[in-house]
């Protein structure tokens, strides 16, 4: 099973229904393990729809309907013997804003593990020691050091995004989604998310949906460019924006339509 | 990279002793909200069951007859009615204009939180300390006397903090952008509130004030000290029996005479009261919910 490179996600004919309205239509694409994937596309072409299917949040509407295959470390994430607990566990998400919950930040980091982990294995030692090392991670050790019970919601934004990253790290994913995580922070803080990305890339398969091109053109190593529901284009970076395949992906990277 | 192996994602014990709390969890909460039925469904059996032999559309109609131990209960439902309609017809308008005011335009100082303090304080004074300030206010200070008036505006006193709570709630649920919207092409407050505020929360408002009918109705203690009586002659089916300066009779308050005052009352009729005053206010209820369906199905957001 274990190729150099092998697929971290993988669907097969995935197709997704919004009541009688498809947002995806077979949706095939292998997302490999341990890279940047970018998923660009117009407005409403699904991007959204494609990264939730990947933690299974979309089921919550009872309204949608999935068909197909979704293998997630060569697992089939909708077999009966899947637990979404444990799904969601690896599968993380950071969402377009930040959303730190009203508790202080070491709370905030320490989250999932108390969730996750029996009361008795949680020494107090372990969890500083986990805050520390997520923190160092995202690059917040050394500003939020000496505040860490402070709320993070008063956090700059930047920060709150950054935190929100952390928050994951303990659980130790495998996949982190990301939707948009820089559409409501600056330049700055767009260029800091980016550079953690960067950090934490190798460790972890990070998948990232984005509106903005040229973020998708810096910061990752492969795109999928998505267009009405439908895969259109899957490929290293920089082909797909110095040599497009598809002349649809030509036309919306000069940005024909947007 | 670790290779991926068979059992990724798959249960821990952790993970199913979760499970298991969480459907103990919900359970529990299930079963809590079914046991909320269980009064409501034993009280009007019961009610029902008690009142059986003196129900019929007579009961409604005639007038109480020897000493009150025999007859109907006219006088006293024409007498909710009245007090009722008249102190909602005088804290509606009141208590929903107030609202408008808090949420539209009152900005966050001193005086509007005195004000919101004022008005949640209202809200948790027992109905019997209205009912010692109606009898001062109006029975004795604004010499209404023993009357109608005198009551139906203790009710309305007490009935005003809640309207304005949940009207403000109602107001309070229509999104921003909608207001901002408004703004945005030049309209003045009072036009957005009367084109779009309005008419977007009027379903909630409603449905506030006519669960006040509700409280208006039950209330036995600010009646009785204001405009309430045990007995007032009154002709069989008669629609106008009283004027405003008269004392009215009302069904809290009679059931609370049939059941404490009066001896050898037959046992049905005190419960068939009951059943009067309960249908009456679960019939105006129905009304509401109905008239808030309507309204809600016109609403697209
Ligand atoms: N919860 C939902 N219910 C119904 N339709 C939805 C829902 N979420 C998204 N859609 C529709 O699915 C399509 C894809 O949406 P989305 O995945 O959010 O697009 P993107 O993230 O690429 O902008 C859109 O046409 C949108 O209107
Ligand atoms: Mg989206």
């Amino acid at each position: 099973m274990s190729a150099p490179v092998q697929s971290s996600i993988a669907t097969r004919n995935l197709n997704l229904w919004y009541g009688s309205f498809q947002a995806l239509i077979n949706v095939t694409v292998d997302i490999k393990d341990g890279l940047i994937t970018a998923l660009i596309g117009p407005s409403g072409c699904g991007k959204t729809t494609l990264l939730r299917c990947f933690n299974r949040v979309n089921e919550r509407y009872g309204y949608v309907t999935t068909t197909g295959e979704i293998k997630i470390l060569g697992k089939n994430i909708y077999d009966p013997d899947v637990s979404l607990i444990e799904l969601r566990k690896s599968v993380g998400m950071v969402f377009q804003r930040p959303n730190p919950l009203p508790i202080s930040v070491y709370e905030n980091v320490v989250f999932g593990l108390r969730i996750h982990s029996e009361r008795s294995q949680l020494k107090r030692s372990l969890l500083d020691e986990a805050v520390e090392t997520s923190l160092r991670e995202v690059g917040l050790w050394e500003d939020l050091k000496d505040r860490l019970d402070t709320k993070a919601t008063g956090l700059q934004l930047e920060q709150q995004q950054k935190l929100c990253i952390a928050r994951l790290l303990p659980l130790k994913p495998r996949v982190i989604l990301m939707d948009e995580p820089c559409s409501a922070l600056d330049v700055e803080g767009t260029r800091a998310i980016e550079e953690l990305m960067f950090g934490l890339k190798g460790r972890y398969t990070i998948l990232i949906v984005t509106h903005n091109m040229a973020q998708a053109r810096r910061a990752s190593d492969e795109c999928i460019f998505m267009l009405l529901g439908e895969m259109v284009e899957h490929a290293r970076t920089e082909k797909l924006f110095l040599n497009p395949a598809d002349p649809r992906t030509a036309e919306y990277i000069e940005g024909r339509y947007g | 990279m670790t290779p991926p192996d068979a059992n990724v994602f798959s249960e821990t014990p952790l993970v199913r002793r979760k499970r298991r709390e969480e459907a103990l969890a919900k359970w529990i909460f299930c079963a809590m909200s079914a046991l909320m039925i269980l009064p409501l469904v034993l009280i009007i059996g019961y009610l029902f069951e008690r009142a059986w032999p003196s129900l019929s559309l007579g009961f409604l109609l005639e007038v109480p007859t020897r000493g009150m131990r025999a007859g109907g209960v006219w006088p006293a439902f024409v007498g909710t009615i009245y007090l009722v309609f008249l102190s909602l017809a005088v804290s509606a308008p009141i208590g929903i204009l107030a609202a408008v005011y808090l949420n539209e335009y009152a900005r966050d100082n001193w005086l509007n939180r005195l004000i919101n303090l004022a008005v949640i304080n209202l809200a948790g004074v027992p109905s019997i300390v209205h009912a010692l300030f109606g009898l001062g206010a109006f029975v004795y200070a604004a010499r209404f006397g023993y009357s109608i008036i005198s009551a139906s505006l203790t009710l309305a006193i007490m009935t005003l903090p809640v309207i304005i709570a949940s009207t403000r709630e109602a107001l309070a649920s229509v999104p921003r952008s909608f207001r901002e919207a408004c703004w945005n092409v030049g309209a003045t407050r009072w036009q957005t509130i009367r084109s779009v505020v309005l008419p977007n929360a009027i379903s909630g408002i409603l449905t506030g004030v006519i669960l006040q009918v509700s409280r208006a109705a039950g209330e036995t203690a600010p009646i009785m000290f204001t405009g309430a009586v045990f007995f007032k002659a009154v002709q069989k089916g008669d629609l106008f029996p009283y004027s405003l300066h008269d004392q009215c009779m009302a069904l809290s308050m009679h059931l609370y005479t049939l059941s404490t005052q009066v001896p050898d009352v037959q046992e049905s009729i005190p419960f068939a009261t009951a059943v009067v005053l309960l249908g009456s206010v679960l019939l105006v209820n129905a009304a509401a919910i109905a008239l808030r369906v309507y309204l809600r199905s016109r609403k697209k957001w």
